[in-house]
């Protein structure tokens, strides 16, 4: 109980030491930067209320399900079948990995080259940022697995799809869903980028168009929203993993 | 043949392969060269580049970029993390922020740098800081929580002082988490910089690959391109090398 309390009081000392740095950058920065809390809190209502406002949200949130859905599906699948096929998987974790440290950012012109300037290079764009760390974590966690499990399902006769979704899937769950919040970060920011560079709607395109235009109270309201966003769907993934690993260890308690 | 090098021949033939497949696919015309030329045409394009001296200026921009933000990344990170790892209440709270700090895109706040420090090179540096000091942060923390207590009451039994303690227990002992921090550290600083170069800048391999692809000059993107996802595999490539050198000679231990 006191720890909670505690951590209430430190979650709130955070919060306030942010929005105080906020603020100090504004008066450093001044108004041709960014623009105070409150009044881009502010703006910020004035722009949900807004009807104008929401295809913005839309595009992106379209988009950004659409690649979302796409990175899950290839990369949980990949990793899956890499992680079980023992060679396969080492020829191609490093391949991956070597993937993963590129900037993805040049590589537009050739998404958009091949996809053309609509919803499905600003989804390719998400998918190429997403599929990758979601492959890795989940191939990983497969390779990690105790060999007792697999056994358990040989001496069982198990189909390969039984084996899947019976041991396998369940079994590395917390580990795909630290994979998907990685995966789901990566991916909004690739739709994001998408945005900025070549599109007429959305929230990456407001947040560019602000810029060219010198609206401040826009980009700052809109980044704001951005971050609200991420963040709180960040903390969703990391409790939802948090309930799945504590499940976890309670079943290998009962074993 | 042992299976470690049946693994890497293997590697090498898909990836051989997949740039046989590409080159096969574009001079039969599966693929219209105004979208992708092909990898033997962007080599050829690169190796001229370069040998012409053109990207010269733009390579040492940007690596000099990468190399100050990937430099203070990791010395801030690491003090950071060690300053956190003695202060559990502080450390305890900044946890969730450490945990969400890669899900905000850290490219909507380059604006504010410019504004902030100027149209220089100075929001370059910023962004590609921002992008690596976290990881730093956060491999320094699972470092240090993973030294096993059994060598720190060694230390003490040997009456090992503060210093020495750290020099020859606590450090190697953190070091593969450290290891993998800097290499993440150098791959966040490389993608910051150059996205930043991408996004807004007036120099840089970045902002040349945004210039070729506005201009239409194929030749110049993708030689340009081909050299940045070069230079990003080999070094992690290097990096990831070293870093099992270093893992089997601890195994071994």
């Amino acid at each position: 109980m006191r720890r909670n309390h505690d951590g209430l009081i430190d979650g709130v000392a955070i919060i306030a030491i942010l929005l105080a740095a906020w603020q100090a950058l504004f008066a450093y920065a001044g108004d041709v930067a960014i623009t105070p809390p409150l009044a881009t809190m502010r703006y910020l209502v004035t722009l949900l209320g807004s009807a104008s406002f929401w295809p913005n949200v839309e595009a992106t949130m379209l988009a950004f399900v659409e690649a979302l859905v796409i990175s899950t599906l290839l990369g949980v699948g990949l990793g899956l079948w890499l992680g079980l096929q023992r060679f396969a998987g080492d020829v191609a974790e490093p391949i991956l990995a070597g993937l993963y440290t590129v900037p993805k950012v040049t590589l537009y012109p050739v998404i958009l080259l091949l996809f053309g300037l609509n919803l499905s290079a600003k989804v390719a764009f998400g998918v190429i940022h997403g599929v990758i760390p979601i492959v890795l974590f989940t191939l990983i966690a497969v390779r990690n697995l105790p060999p007792v499990y697999r056994r358990a399902a040989r001496t069982l006769r198990l189909t390969p799809w039984q084996t899947i979704t019976t041991v396998l899937a369940p079994a590395v769950m917390p580990e795909i869903v630290s994979g998907l919040r990685i995966g789901f970060a990566v991916t909004f920011l690739g739709v994001l980028i998408g945005e900025m560079f070549a599109s007429q709607r959305g929230l990456g395109f407001l947040v560019i168009n602000g810029i060219s235009s010198h609206n401040v109270r826009l980009t700052t309201a809109v980044t704001l929203l951005i971050v609200l966003f991420a963040v709180s769907a960040n903390w969703l993934l990391l409790a939802f993993a948090r309930h799945w690993s504590s499940q976890g260890r309670d079943r290998h308690e009962l074993a | 043949m042992s299976r470690a090098a049946a693994v890497v021949w293997t590697r090498v033939a898909v990836i051989a392969g997949c740039v046989l497949a590409l080159e096969i696919a574009c001079r039969a015309g599966l693929i219209n060269p105004l979208t992708l030329i092909p990898p033997s045409a962007m080599a050829a394009a690169m190796v001229e580049l370069l040998l012409s001296g053109e990207i010269n200026g733009d390579v040492a921009h940007t690596f000099l970029t990468v190399a100050i933000a990937f430099v203070a990344a990791v010395l801030v990170g690491f003090t950071l993390g060690a300053v956190l790892h003695g202060l559990r209440r502080v450390r305890r709270a900044i946890d969730p922020l450490l945990a969400s700090y890669y899900a905000i895109p850290i490219f909507v706040f380059y604006p504010l740098l410019v504004a902030i420090f100027g149209l220089n090179n100075l929001p370059l540096i910023a962004i590609g800081f921002l992008a690596a000091v976290p990881a730093m942060v956060i491999a320094t923390l699972l470092g240090l929580d993973r030294v096993p207590r059994v060598l720190r009451k060694t230390a003490r039994m040997y009456r090992l002082g503060h210093v020495t303690t750290v020099l020859r227990i606590v450090l190697p002992a953190a070091l593969p988490n450290l290891f993998g921090g800097i290499k993440l550290a150098l791959a966040y600083s490389f993608i910051g910089v150059i996205a930043g170069e991408f996004i807004l800048s007036s120099g840089g391999l970045g902002y040349g690959i945004a210039y070729a692809y506005d201009s239409f000059e194929n030749r110049a993107m993708y030689g340009r391109m081909l050299f940045v996802l070069l230079v990003a595999i080999i070094t992690n490539g290097i990096l990831y090398t070293w870093e099992m050198r270093l893992n089997r000679r601890r195994g071994r231990m």
